[in-house]
């Protein structure tokens, strides 16, 4: 009776991801469910299984560890592959993966290589009778779906930070497996990794999302959100696509619907008119504060909190009303 | 070069959507239909590689019903020299039996390079390109942000979070497309005229048992109407009192 679940563990570097450990809360719930175990994957170069016992902590039964070389870099052909003949064999229920970037990657893949559909990016997971049920939005966040699985294995990707990794801890066995095929081989090959700067909080993980739009009339304005975010300090730098378009930040700073989309606990947009594009990326974050001059300005329709007037003004006095709140405890 | 552009009819977003009283889709009245967003960069994409190189094809495709012809009669009118739709009414949301249609009309095509978006802006899923590619037993580029192809083979980036990633990669292959790769251009009205005479075969899609179904929609709880403090500097005090007390994210 296949009634385990497999996760898949993100890692870079060498290090864990925060949506490994997530993959594996989910991995350990639906296992419950199931009646089965839950299996995590871990996959990199040597050494990698130094991991394994944090993702026990988390609620693995079984960590699968495959090491080599070429997994240290982005390998999503041997990886999949990889994934794909474990599952085969593992009697697994169900597979889940993250939909981080490197998720969205792998996931497609290996349920085309089983044979069986994906239920991508969903909000919530649950094991219903034969049949995988989740939440998915669709319609840019306008509409939720509630999406029906009955394949077997049930591939599903979470939205990542959608569900709060949650200890569950035990002694993890270790289980050591060989790649499929020869990962040095794959087609796709990586040339150059380029790292983003290591000191800055990912909008993915970042509690806090200070983003600014084209109400700071000018790209140098950007100090303030970025001296706002510092005052928070647990604080990510976004942007509107209007100002990624005009160069003032990079690309992959942008909030929205063809950008990232992110639920911080807190999310302070910065002269930042609310456009239906942006909400799409930001709207199912806790906390929304918003200052804008425009009193009409969309953005002020989806804030808890608002601030009509002039962001060059409002923004320092603000940050240092912050930095004062961060230092009194 | 032969290039197979994967593209969707997907309904515009600039509106409030209302639920079809079925309770498994939206309500189509008075929608407005277009190229979904990253499906236009990618045909954009696959015409500036033809016009670069000054030879080549490129194929529109879609899978959706009879009004989906519109979609391709667009990627027709940018540029694109023939157009084949398979025909599904409605588009199942199975992903795999879309990529197993997909795979089947495209594996005798002879095509270097099928492009995708990198997802639909409607269902969300950006399963489909991957799938293909597996189901072809192509190598992939899922999500790139750069790509440029010369002497038979490919190289692209792709942003990860935090950073990115620069990969090469040789034809035939699959590729989807994120947003920084080509805009879109508008079908001039030439354009426009000259898609009426290309070619457009319909054929049935092949999509295979359905195992992935939306059961419900539903639109999501409005947030409660929010609170605008007051105006200028004067307000700061009671936000940050609020972002404690109430909020408890300070």
């Amino acid at each position: 009776m296949a009634n385990h679940v497999l996760a898949f563990a993100e890692s870079r570097g060498g290090e864990l991801r925060k949506v490994a450990y997530e993959a594996a809360t989910v991995a350990r719930s639906l296992a419950n469910a199931a009646g089965g175990e839950a299996h995590v994957l871990l996959a990199g170069a040597p050494g990698i299984a130094a991991k394994a016992e944090a993702l026990g902590r988390f609620g693995a039964d079984v960590v699968v560890v495959v090491e080599h070389a070429a997994l240290g870099d982005s390998n999503p052909e041997a990886l999949a592959a990889t994934i794909a003949d474990r599952v085969k064999v593992g009697g697994y229920r169900a597979v889940v993966f993250v939909a981080s970037a490197q998720g969205k990657d792998l996931a497609p893949r290996v349920a085309a290589k089983l044979g069986v559909p994906l239920a991508s990016d969903l909000t919530t997971v649950e094991l219903s009778g034969d049949k995988v049920v989740g939440t998915h939005p669709v319609n840019t966040g306008k509409v939720i779906a509630t999406v029906t699985l009955t394949a077997i294995p049930a591939v599903v990707s979470m939205r990542p930070g959608a569900v709060t990794a949650a200890e569950a801890p035990r002694t993890a066995r270790v289980e050591n497996v060989a790649p499929s095929g020869d990962p040095a081989a794959s087609r796709v090959k990586v040339t150059e990794t380029i790292a983003g700067s290591t000191a800055k909080l990912d909008l993915g993980d970042a509690p806090v999302i200070v983003s600014g739009g084209r109400g700071l009339r000018a790209a140098e304005n950007f100090k303030l959100v970025e001296d706002l975010a510092a005052a928070f300090g647990n604080a990510a730098v976004g942007a509107t696509r209007a100002v990624t378009d005009d160069g003032w930040r990079p690309h992959s700073d942008q909030i929205g619907q063809t950008g990232r989309q992110v639920s911080p606990n807190l999310y302070v947009a910065v002269g930042i008119s609310g456009a239906i594009q942006h909400l799409a990326g930001m709207r199912t974050s806790k906390t929304i504060v918003a200052i804008n001059k425009d009193r009409e300005a969309p953005i002020f329709k989806v804030a808890d909190y608002g601030i009509v007037g002039d962001v060059l003004e409002i923004v320092p006095v603000l940050t240092a009303a912050v930095r004062a709140a961060k230092g009194s405890h | 070069m032969k290039i197979a552009v994967c593209i969707k009819r997907v309904p515009e977003m600039d509106v409030r959507f209302k639920i079809a009283p079925n309770g498994t889709g939206v309500d189509e009245a008075g929608l407005k239909w277009d190229m979904s967003d990253f499906d236009g960069y990618a045909v954009e994409a696959a015409l500036q590689m033809t016009e670069k190189l000054g030879t080549g094809e490129v194929v529109a495709i879609t899978l959706g019903p009879d009004a989906a012809q519109e979609t391709l009669r667009k990627a027709l009118s940018m540029g694109a020299a023939r157009a084949i739709h398979l025909k599904a009414d409605p588009i199942p949301f199975d992903n795999f039996a879309i990529a197993k249609a997909l795979a089947a009309e495209l594996s005798s095509g002879g095509y270097d390079l099928v492009m995708f978006g990198k997802m639909s802006i409607d269902s969300s899923n950006g399963a489909v390109g991957p799938m293909t590619a597996e189901l072809l037993g192509l190598p992939c580029v899922a999500a790139a942000s750069k790509l440029d192809i010369a002497g038979g083979k490919g190289t692209a980036r792709r942003e990860l979070e935090g950073g990115a990633e620069l990969l090469e990669f040789p034809l035939p292959a699959v590729v989807t497309i994120d947003e920084g790769v080509a805009r879109p251009r508008y079908p001039s009205l030439k354009g426009i005229m000259a898609a009426k005479k290309k070619p457009l075969d319909v054929k049935p899609a092949q999509l295979g048992d359905v195992r992935l179904t939306v059961t419900t929609m539903a639109l999501p709880p409005e947030r409660p109407a929010g609170r605008i403090l007051g105006e200028g500097v004067g307000a700061v005090p009671e936000l940050v009192r609020l972002l404690q007390t109430e909020a408890k994210v300070l």
